[in-house]
């Protein structure tokens, strides 16, 4: 089989391993996929105000989000136009220019280049305007700033299509006050970038890999976590995107708020009370503390993950960085309520980050995969689970299984051959 | 003369190394339940990831545990059922270079390196921090009452870590 018959490396209930190994699949990788669509850069809440910025990457090129005067937010490539060196080495802050410490080229936060230290020395003169940084075009939805190269690519929210009805129904942890990034744990794993975007919508790893963290838990909250067989259903929402719905009960976080508030959260709302809001708030809050009960996948690189932003970012072949947002309650101006974020911050310690109870076991288990999936030459990763019929509610005419099915990562393999092979 | 009711209470540095070599030597042998009782009532192990982070609890931590949260981490790394802490990796670690910042009555605070080399599947990793102990004596017994440990690298991409730093 030729390594670039893309097309024959991924069948309809299975992929070839070399897609997980082969460096040159990767290369082409980053020019026909990340360079070819909508990329996730950022959260508004990152650049709350005009001037400032912070260091992101579409693919594995380096870039700065920026939010300009006007308010405008851009995606400029960290790449000084006179030899390269990167302009910005900060990973967020706020000023309205950036001096490129080489030779002293400057430019605006929108990336237009403002000064050229002995510009004299250009006898022809310097065209300012062709030396700026260079744009992409920038989009956003529901606070997500997406970035792609492509000028001419479909808008953002046709891109989305219907995973916008899931963005909107994620932010609804706001609690009415918006959602704002409060910090993020960044990790490495040694193993190709596929493995991480497969793990999203896979509910059938999680009380295996989990188990720890669910014994962690309180009888009421581990039963919430029974993912499986509990009405969820995986869903292929077209474009590569999926969502998986693992607690049918918090699809839509203004429903029941009636409901009594939970023992465990009989504390929060005593303090949320001390904060000053009103029985109605406190119940919204509460109901939003724990996060949505779905993770919705967006191809390539970002999902909306129950109550955080989970990015990944291809650096090689067998090596990708993860981002776990946290998010909680608020704008740029406002934090509404302290002790929900600080809740909401303690909750995502609890599972995320380097040590937390959950991730450093899908890490092991990701790797595990790589390590594995050197053994053999022509063996295929099998994603065939799910022919059972949904149990819930997906929307007519969509494509989907039960909880526990390989739906999505079948949406998003079959997006990944769109793209190698057009 | 009151010197003398201050050196019956206080943590000299002496007492205090040995708590926090005995300390490192618990973790490296993964005894951990030897080490829930170093800890007093109210103790927070904090592992935050701003380099300059002072503010905890409104701030986001690799781990900042009270008692509750310190007992379910070791339940979970000792259960044998997370995959990345069965096998463990292979941890040495020294911890030196100590500075008392503060001292009074039954209690010291210190300021310190840890060097800390781990082993697992062919692969050495180094994590280097700066650690923070405040100790206390309660009861007669010294405890950890804070312990902050500040890698240099925390703002930076981390791996999953199967172990207590
Ligand atoms: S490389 Fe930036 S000014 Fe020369
Ligand atoms: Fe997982």
């Amino acid at each position: 089989m030729s390594t670039t018959d893309f097309g024959a490396l991924v069948k309809d209930d299975r992929v070839h391993t070399a897609l997980y190994k082969d460096g040159a699949i990767f290369d082409e990788e980053m020019e026909r996929i990340f360079k070819n669509t909508w990329v996730w850069v950022g959260h508004e809440s990152e650049v709350p105000s005009a001037n400032t910025f912070k260091k992101s990457f579409v693919g594995n090129q380096p870039v700065i989000v920026t939010r300009d005067k006007a308010g405008v937010i851009r995606t400029l490539l960290n790449r000084c136009r006179h030899r390269a060196a990167s302009v910005c080495e900060k990973k967020k802050g706020k000023q309205s220019v950036f001096v490129c410490p080489y030779h002293g080229w400057s430019y605006d936060i929108d990336g237009g280049l403002r000064k050229v230290p002995y510009a004299d020395g250009y006898p022809e003169g310097l065209d300012r305007e062709e030396f700026g940084l260079i744009r992409l075009r920038t989009e956003t939805y529901q606070g997500m700033i997406f970035a792609t190269f492509k000028q001419d690519i479909e808008p953002l929210v046709e891109f989305l299509g219907p995973a916008r009805k899931w963005m909107d129904l994620f932010m609804k942890q706001g609690a009415g006050f918006g959602v704002k990034v409060l910090g993020e744990h960044r990790f490495r794993f040694p193993g190709n970038w596929k493995i991480q975007l497969e793990n999203t919508t896979d509910a059938y790893h999680f009380p295996i890999v989990h188990k720890t963290f669910l014994d962690s838990l309180d009888a009421e909250t581990e039963n919430i976590f029974d993912v499986i067989g509990s009405g969820g259903w995986v869903e292929d929402l077209g474009h590569g995107h999926s969502v998986m719905v693992m607690i049918p009960d918090l699809i839509d976080l203004d429903d029941n708020l009636d409901a009594p508030i939970p023992d465990r959260f009989a504390e929060l709302a005593e303090e949320l009370r001390e904060e000053g809001h009103d029985e109605a708030a406190v119940r919204r809050i509460v109901r939003a503390v724990g996060g949505t009960g779905f993770n919705l996948n967006l191809f390539p690189n970002v999902a909306c993950s129950m109550a955080f932003f989970r990015v990944l970012r291809p650096v090689g072949v067998a090596e990708t960085e993860i981002q776990h947002v946290a998010i909680g309650m608020g704008d740029a101006k406002e934090t509404p309520s302290p002790a929900g974020n600080r809740a909401r911050l303690r909750l995502h310690e609890h599972f995320q980050g380097p040590m937390g109870f959950g991730t450093p076991d899908d890490a092991e288990g990701w790797e595990r995969v790589q390590r594995g999936a050197r053994a053999g030459d022509d063996l295929w990763i099998m994603l065939n689970r799910g022919s059972a019929a949904p149990e819930g509610r997906p929307q007519p005419g969509h494509n989907a299984g039960d909880a526990s099915s390989e739906v999505g990562m079948r949406a998003a393999y079959q997006q990944w051959k769109r793209m190698m092979t057009a | 003369m009151s010197t003398a009711t201050l050196t019956r209470h206080a943590i000299s540095l002496d007492d205090a190394t040995r708590f926090i070599w005995a300390e490192a030597d618990i973790l490296d042998r993964l005894d951990y339940r030897a080490w829930l009782p170093l800890w007093t009532k109210d103790g927070r192990y904090t592992i935050p990831i701003e380099h300059d982070a002072v503010d905890y609890d409104n701030q986001l931590n690799v781990a900042h545990d009270d008692e509750e949260m310190r007992q379910a981490r070791v339940k979970r790394l000792l259960s044998g059922f997370s995959m990345s802490a069965a096998p463990p990796a292979r941890t040495v670690r020294t911890i030196s270079r100590f500075v008392v910042t503060a001292a009074a009555d039954d209690l010291i605070e210190l300021r310190s390196a840890m060097v800390l080399v781990e082993y697992k599947y062919e692969r050495t990793r180094v994590l280097a921090g700066d650690v923070e102990f405040r100790l206390k004596r309660d009861e007669g017994v010294i405890k950890l009452d804070r312990k902050v440990v500040r890698l240099a690298n925390c703002d930076d991409y981390l791996h999953g870590i199967g172990y207590l730093l």
